[in-house]
């Protein structure tokens, strides 16, 4: 029995040590952002944020994170209360297939998170390791630099979602 | 048959037990046709599913369903079409509700392929709305006691001119939409459309990014459980020995399902199953046999394989001389779907049915597969389509389907859940086949081209199921079903010799098309089949000829070009590019060009692209694409600028990195750093998309309408950057390299 806090919320998951954190995310708590891409670390799909880093649940035991606040895409905001990288998706219809989005999210929220105003560069640097088939890259761009917009003013509460900056 | 009717005395005909009611509504319909006149065809795919409420269903409390039997595959059609049902219906986008294929519910559109959605389904649904639509008014006529062209319809209600207002539910009687599509349905005035023609949000994006369910890969049966297949190492390899003991022993494992050399074990939970798998993996001996063809060789390979051949275009002009005659021969190897979420199914067999949740792109077709592997009626099994990672074409989907149907059977009762692993993925689907094409022209002393020769060599492009023995459950079970032999898909849409035919007018010109059945790799559907490389081929070849007649390859196209629409998509686009005739490009920049219509007959795509070359190490990088598209009547026109900024990205990654390796026995491209792909480091500056809208024009398929002008666009772009030609797919950083340094 392992102690896991995901999203604020402590659980008790009966799982063994070695297993990666995307099965406890997906098929103990029923979690369905991250997702199974490559259990290799290789595709970014299964990204969320530990400690406000991004890291790759697919690679990442249950024994690593003792102690630590893993946040998922569920843990950001609602549909009917988007947090202010999912409004930007929304908004810059960014996803076509959608498998790949959860994870560029929760890397685009974890550089937002420690670099508010990052330039084009330092976002295609940051989502290097994130993999999208579709060739949705663009719009992706521009939803995280749109979430950099929202998260820097004020009115980025969701009841402002009609609103485009 | 086709005789007016008046409403309410509805003729009723009993035929073959059915109720068929045949009824005309608009003015045009009226002619009375001679009774051995075939009746013509209701457009789309009413064609062949014919009632109205297969596709349309209102429900007394008025609310709306809208049935397709296409599956949406992240195109996001499923918006547009809502935006088609809502316009021709006049209710609210919001109130309706599509359903997508579904065996138990759909019509059966087949696959959802071929860019035919919005053609196909897209056309019913507007097609039976404004049937539907009509039926309503003329009850609410009746009902009113006033004419019906005094009678508009509101936001699901039909409004006479006093204001009196009746809902769509109350007018709707039980069987009043069981009635069968006329051909020539009276559809709104596109000048009116509110709904249609507009960047409405797509329906499906708000789940997938808040972490709503919107997967069969996030698919949770009560008392479901996992699991996972052990594939053999190789195509052929024979399973000789597994002593499965200790791994039934695992914590967790529930099952071992052996059936001759397919093997999966099942488990109470997913990362349980996955070390089970390791075990059964480790535990099985298998044996294999060396029978893949050399890759180094592969063109040679291909060609020198039986085919069958067909002059399939001939056009003689003795009048027309070539003077200078240039040839060339240019290569695709074999490339993968690459979907980033492995595929996934559930299944359930329970009371004798089988139930499968599948993000396959045939639920009918599958199910025919599936029925026939499992010794079961059809009609005793139910396949429903469930979103799943991006497929481009047929990828593992329809075998994980029947993975999971195998393995539901061997455990009745209880729901199964089955993901592929990477690189079952990688190693499994059935690719884009590998292509050579041979061209040959002469221009003339005007520098016009006088005769043209395009020969392809090429598999079948369509290896889908519909027989059992397409899917590698039924080909690995202990009584085999055979892979059924392969076909050439026909033109005009074609297969290896889809774009083939060369849309420019030439005076002479001859086109063959050697198929060859024998497939030395694992093949079917990827996004634009032949396509891609035969507009690779002509594209490229263009910016050759124009070179040789020392002519601008945009004013070399339209030299050649008589379609006024795709006259219009190349003037667009190279407007939209700040294409110049003679601008040189900056240094170590080059600039290309290329154009296709879709099958000839789908939307039309151009595109201008800007490319820079690093001449130490080879490395290519798009730096800007500017694409002009026409696809019809625009129903959503963000929907189908994401479509096209998607075909350019996915095209420029197959066409600078992407070649499926392999040594004599074993698939070695495995993963994704065996299989790179593109990523945000070699994304462009900008992708601008230039939309024609043809408001009332049919619609036409854009899906994969860019990955054939994408890839010349860019490999003309390398050409004027390096001065250096090259043919052979990829065009790899090593290969630009060695030209370079030639």
């Amino acid at each position: 029995m392992m102690i896991l806090t995901v999203n604020g919320l402590t659980h008790q998951v009966d799982a063994e040590a070695d297993t990666p954190l995307l099965y406890v995310l997906r098929d103990d708590l029923k979690l369905n952002a991250a997702k199974f891409g490559c259990g290799l670390g290789q595709c970014g799909s299964c990204t969320v944020m530990v400690d406000g880093k991004a890291v790759q649940s697919c690679v990442t035991p249950l024994v690593l994170l003792e102690g630590k606040q893993v946040t998922t895409l569920e843990g950001l905001g609602t549909i009917s209360e988007p947090a202010p990288i999912q409004r930007a998706f929304m908004e810059e219809q960014a996803a076509q297939c959608g498998y790949c989005i959860a994870g560029m999210m929760m890397r685009a929220q974890a550089l937002l998170q420690s670099n508010s105003k990052p330039t084009d560069e330092e976002i295609r640097a940051e989502l290097q390791p994130n993999l999208c088939r579709c060739g949705t890259h663009m719009r992706i761009l521009r939803a995280v630099r749109r979430a950099a917009r929202l998260m820097d003013t004020a009115d980025a509460s969701p009841a402002n979602h009609g609103s485009t900056p | 048959m086709n005789a007016p009717v008046i409403l309410d005395r509805r003729r009723v005909l009993a035929g073959g037990g059915a109720l068929i009611v045949s009824f005309s509504l608009s003015g045009a319909s009226a002619q009375d046709q001679a009774a051995s006149v075939p009746a013509p065809k209701p457009p789309g795919s009413l064609a062949t599913t014919p009632y109205l409420d297969s596709w349309i269903r209102i429900d007394a409390d008025g609310s709306i369903t809208v049935f397709t039997g296409k599956a949406e595959l992240g195109q996001g059609f499923k918006t547009a079409f809502q935006q088609i049902a809502a316009e021709e219906l006049d209710v609210a986008f919001a109130s309706l509700k599509v359903v997508t294929a579904d065996t138990g519910l759909t019509a059966n559109e087949g696959y959802t392929s071929g860019s035919h959605s919005m053609q196909d389904s897209g056309t019913a649904i507007q097609n039976a709305a404004a049937q539907v639509r009509a039926l309503l008014i003329a009850e609410a006529a009746k009902r009113l006691e006033l004419p019906a062209e005094n009678l508009r319809t509101a936001d699901g209600a039909v409004v006479s001119p006093d204001g009196r207002r009746l809902g769509y539910g109350e007018l709707v009687a039980a069987d009043m939409l069981h009635v069968q599509a006329q051909a020539n349905a009276k559809l709104k005035d596109p000048a009116t459309f509110k709904v249609m023609g507009q960047p409405l949000p797509r329906v499906d994006i708000p789940a997938k990014v808040t972490g709503g369910a919107a997967y069969a890969q996030d698919m949770r049966l009560p008392a479901m459980v996992h699991a996972r297949i052990v594939r053999p190492p190789s195509y052929g390899a024979q399973l000789i020995d597994c002593d499965a003991s200790a791994i039934e022993k695992m914590p967790g494992v529930v099952k071992v399902v052996r059936d001759g050399n397919f093997l999966a074990v099942v488990a109470a939970k997913e990362f349980l199953a996955v070390k089970a798998m390791n075990a059964l993996g480790a535990a099985a001996k298998w044996k294999e046999t060396a029978g893949l063809p050399k890759q180094d060789d592969l063109a040679d390979v291909l060609i020198k394989l039986p085919s069958q051949d067909s002059t399939i275009f001939e056009r003689s002009d003795p009048s027309a001389v070539g003077r200078k005659t240039i040839e060339a021969t240019y290569t695709r190897p074999y490339q993968s779907h690459g979907s980033i979420g492995p595929s996934c199914a559930l299944a359930q067999f329970s009371d004798g049915v089988m139930t499968v949740w599948t993000h396959t792109q045939g639920v009918y077709p599958d199910r025919a597969g599936i029925a026939e592997m499992l010794k079961m009626q059809p009609s005793s099994v139910r396949l429903i389509h469930v979103e799943g990672s991006g497929c481009y074409g047929h990828n593992g989907a329809d075998d994980a389907a029947a993975d999971a149907a195998l393995i539901a059977r061997a455990m009745p009762g209880v729901p199964i859940r089955v993901q592929w692993m990477r690189e079952q993925e990688h190693a499994w689907e059935p690719y884009g086949p590998a292509m050579v094409t041979k061209l040959k022209a002469s221009l003339d002393e005007a520098g016009k081209i006088a005769d043209w020769n395009f020969e392809v060599w090429s598999n079948t492009h369509s290896m889908r199921p519909g027989g059992a023995g397409c899917m590698l459950a039924a080909q690995h079970m202990a009584q085999p079903i055979a892979v059924p032999a392969p076909k050439p898909i026909p033109l005009p849409e074609g297969g290896g010799d889809r774009n083939a035919i060369p849309i420019y007018t030439f005076p002479n010109a001859h086109v063959v098309h050697h198929f060859i059945p024998a497939m030395p790799l694992r093949i079917s559907a990827m996004r634009a089949l032949g396509a891609y490389h035969n507009v690779f081929s002509i594209e490229s070849f263009m910016d050759e000829l124009a070179l040789a007649a020392d002519a601008d390859p945009v004013e070399f196209r339209l030299k050649h070009l008589d379609d006024q629409r795709g006259r219009d998509v190349i003037e667009k686009a190279a407007q939209g590019f700040g294409w110049q005739k003679g601008e040189k490009p900056l240094p170590d920049r080059g600039f290309g060009f290329a154009f296709a219509r879709y099958k000839n007959l789908a939307a039309y795509c151009a595109i201008a692209s800007e490319v820079e070359v690093n001449r130490e190490t080879g490395r290519p990088r798009l730096v800007r694409a500017v694409a002009a598209v026409d696809s019809g009547q625009v129903v959503n026109p963000d929907g189908l600028i994401n479509q096209i900024e998607g075909a350019i990205v996915q095209s420029m990654s197959w066409t600078l990195y992407e070649s499926v390796t392999f040594d004599d026995t074993r698939i070695t491209s495995i993963d994704w750093q065996t299989y790179p792909i593109l990523r945000f480091d070699a994304v462009p500056d900008s992708i601008e998309v230039h939309i024609i809208n043809r408001p009332g024009q049919p619609f036409l398929g854009s899906g994969e309408t860019g990955q054939g002008p994408a890839a010349a666009s860019i490999a003309n772009a390398i050409a004027n950057a390096t001065g250096k030609r090259l043919r052979n797919l990829p065009l790899t950083r090593k290969r630009i390299k060695d030209a370079i340094d030639a």
